[in-house]
């Protein structure tokens, strides 16, 4: 029989009962008793600038570890800064908890000092949410909140503890059974005959392509994944999200799909007779305009949440359930299959557009973000771990970083949220300390969320931050230039100086403007005791090749300009 | 196709839940034609009615989607099985004189609607049953002015023996914690 405890003490402690490590958060009235608590606790707690930074944190945490991250505000403003967070991992199915103070549970509803419904707000961006009014009630639903964020399709779950729950006490019941709920099915498992079905079409198919998405590094699949492919011979184009799920050196990897999808991926998944679309949910920026997307292919949805089946393309075959299952069921079933005419014809468009922009690039002391994209990948063996924020550079690190392992490369995806790379790192940091870790940010995003600066000062965090710096909002000004005629409304951008700015936090910054400066600012960077913050001067108005503009079919690329012959100098 | 489709739905009988499942209509664009909302047999468990138009594709989704709130228990498109559907209207209608207000009367009979408060000037009826049948009457009175008309929406229930939520609801199950 154990003591009576506090709300605040019984959270703590159902969090290491969760397996929490570590927490991100910052305090605040309304949570005051969990933080007075946690000076008992044995979690680390890393105290973040900014509640945004504590969601993002978490969310690369939860990226990397496979667990479940766990974000702590107070009530109020600590509570809705956190939102842009959440629904950055709803977006892309992270498993977040998120704890919130609310109010006293007398004064909800009187717009009290820092009184906001956060459970109202964040209703459409969380898996589920709870309001905590009830000491005896937290435990449970901190268990209960776990296990809706990482079963099934994952997600991020809030919990909003009132802070006369956290501070009366109570004989807290522990259990280690199985949680109970009356709703919430999340397992599903795909069927016999639907998996005979796709066996067939798998095996008849002339000019078959995987779509690997998400889904697969989430649920772990990608040994299945490979000898899935190995068994049938059949290409692996990725997502976004999906990169590092197969690896990209692969010969069967034809790299990543989409709007800014290398041209040979695109035409050929306009050209399949087969897609075999793997956790991935068919969103607008891989399939380009929807009733030109693929139209000759069947489609196999493999895919955990029913929800996704038909939402944007209709599937020939849905196979629902964990994807590692469903490629498990399906290996033994199809037959090896040889697909030698199919990828000739891929490598013929490999061979018509296969001139990058690193090849094609002027080789004249300019710095190109591909340049820095690809030394980077270099240099580091293709190893790092990297966390990307968003914009044209994320797009070039999606190209010239191969990535041949799984959850190596940390991006915001759905939301597409700027300002999410340099938290997330410190996250993706904590969980897997024997990375080398690499920030690449351009220079708009990473002024978002900079403050977190002085966490990675305070927590000792040794990350490597490459900012391809510009000059604009870069994604924005090439849709500018592109589709507005050159009117660069809003995109010119000045920042402070980097460098000054790292010391100004006790770190190490470095500027390079000459691509042969590469290599030696990552070796200082490497060497620097801390956290190094590289500031790459690139070309200013550079564009990401190739283009499916919105709206557009996938196969309606905006091309580089001026191909020039592929020479082997970067090979 | 679009069709009108009536869901059946069980739910904890929990507070937030109703904003939940509205919230999940509204954000993924549906709209809702009548919804209601009750205690059912079961303690703790309530029963939605949901009306709206959708074809079959957003059907499933929708159904999916519910099922994704965890306070659901259990949903029932009801469209092409048999089912039972009632919906209550209070009508009130302008009677300027006593011929007319006997004729009014007598019309509202055909459709088996009560007369349920009587002023000088006006009588309110009440009516139960489909929607067509609520409408027919409402067709009818129209052309002598209603007043003003409050409908509940429906209710359904299907015609087989009801299955019990609790029993389908409660096997054990394990989690996938590490």
């Amino acid at each position: 029989m154990s003591a009576p405890r506090t709300g605040a003490q019984i959270l703590w402690e159902a969090l290491a009962r969760e397996g929490v490590d570590v927490v991100f958060g910052y305090p605040g009235g309304a949570i005051m008793p969990a933080y007075d608590a946690l000076l008992d606790s044995s979690i680390r707690h890393v105290l973040v600038r900014h509640e945004q930074g504590a969601a993002h944190m978490a969310d690369g945490y939860a990226r990397v570890s496979g667990k479940v991250g766990v974000a702590i505000a107070t009530s109020g403003p600590g509570a809705t800064n956190l939102v842009t967070g959440i629904a950055t991992a709803m977006l892309d199915s992270v498993p977040l908890v998120c704890i919130t103070g609310q109010v006293t549970s007398r004064l909800i509803g009187t717009d009290a000092f820092q009184e906001t419904d956060i459970t109202g707000v964040t209703l459409p961006i969380t898996k589920h949410n709870y309001l905590v009014t009830k000491v005896d009630d937290i435990a449970k639903t901190i268990r209960e909140a776990f296990y809706v964020a990482r079963s099934g399709r994952p997600g991020p779950v809030l919990v909003d503890i009132t802070k006369d729950a956290q501070q009366a006490t109570t004989t807290p019941v522990w259990s280690s059974a199985p949680v109970r709920m009356r709703g919430y099915r999340p397992e599903h498992k795909a069927e016999l005959d639907d998996l005979a079905r796709a066996t067939e079409l798998i095996d008849r198919a002339k000019r078959p392509v995987i779509l690997a998405g998400h889904g697969i590094v989430k649920a772990e699949a990608s040994g299945e994944l490979r000898a899935f492919v190995e068994k049938t011979g059949i290409p692996v184009a990725s997502t976004l999200l999906g990169l590092g799920g197969f690896p990209a050196t692969h010969p069967l990897s034809l790299g990543m799909m989409g709007m800014h999808g290398e041209a040979w991926v695109n035409h050929a998944i306009q050209e399949a007779d087969l897609l075999i679309a793997l956790g991935m949910r068919f969103d607008d920026r891989v399939t380009g305009k929807l009733d030109t997307y693929a139209v000759n292919a069947k489609k196999i949805h493999c895919e955990l949440d029913p929800a996704e089946i038909n939402k944007n393309v209709r599937a020939d075959v849905a196979l629902v359930g964990d994807v590692k299952d469903t490629l498990e069921a399906l290996i033994p079933l199809v037959t090896r299959r040889d697909r030698a005419q199919w990828l000739q014809r891929i490598d013929e468009y490999k061979g018509d557009s296969a001139v990058r922009d690193i090849q094609t690039m002027p080789h004249d002391g300019r710095l190109f973000a591909a340049h820095v994209m690809h030394d980077l990948w270099r240099i580091t063996q293709g190893k790092a771990l990297v966390v990307t924020d968003v914009g044209q550079h994320q797009m070039w690190e999606a190209q010239y970083y191969k990535h041949d392992h799984p959850r190596k490369l940390v991006t915001s995806g759905g939301l597409g949220t700027m300002g999410f790379a340099l938290p997330a790192a410190i996250g993706a940091k904590l969980a897997s300390p024997d990375d080398e870790v690499w920030v690449i940010a351009g220079d708009g995003g990473f002024q978002m969320t900079a403050c977190e600066l002085s966490t990675i000062a305070q927590e000792g965090v040794k990350l490597h931050v490459a900012i391809i710096n510009n000059g604009y909002l870069g994604m924005v000004r090439q849709w500018q230039q592109f589709f507005y005629d050159g009117r660069y409304s809003a995109t010119p951008l000045k920042s402070p100086d980097f460098v000054k700015l790292a010391e100004a936090h006790g770190l190490t910054g470095i500027r390079v403007t000459k691509r042969d400066e590469i290599e030696g600012a990552v070796a200082r960077a490497r060497r620097a005791d801390g956290t190094c913050v590289i500031d790459f001067r690139v070309e200013q108005e550079d564009s990401v090749y190739p283009m499916v503009p919105a709206g557009a079919a996938l196969n309606e690329m905006i091309r580089r300009p001026n191909p020039i012959v592929e020479t082997a100098e970067d090979d | 196709m679009m069709t009108l489709r009536t869901y059946i739905m069980h739910v904890e009988d929990l507070p937030g839940v109703l904003n939940r499942v509205t919230s999940l209509f509204r954000r993924r664009g549906y709209n809702i034609e009548s919804l209601t909302v009750g205690r059912t047999e079961n303690p703790g468990v309530s029963r939605m009615t949901i009306v709206m138009e959708a074809d079959d594709d957003a059907a499933r989704r929708i159904e999916a989607n519910l099922y994704k709130l965890v306070n659901v228990l259990k949903v029932e498109d009801t469209t092409r099985r048999p089912c039972v559907t009632r919906e209550l209207a209070l009508i009130k209608v302008r009677t300027s004189n006593q011929s007319q207000r006997a004729h009014v009367m007598q019309l509202a009979e055909v459709f088996r609607a009560r007369v349920i408060d009587v002023a000088p000037e006006a009588l309110i009826f009440e009516i139960t049953g489909t929607r067509d049948k609520i409408e027919g009457l409402a067709g009818v009175l129209a052309e002598y002015g209603i007043v003003e008309m409050v409908r509940t929406g429906a209710v359904a229930m299907l015609r087989s023996a009801p299955e019990q939520v609790n029993e389908i609801q409660e096997e054990p199950r394990a989690t996938s914690a590490a």
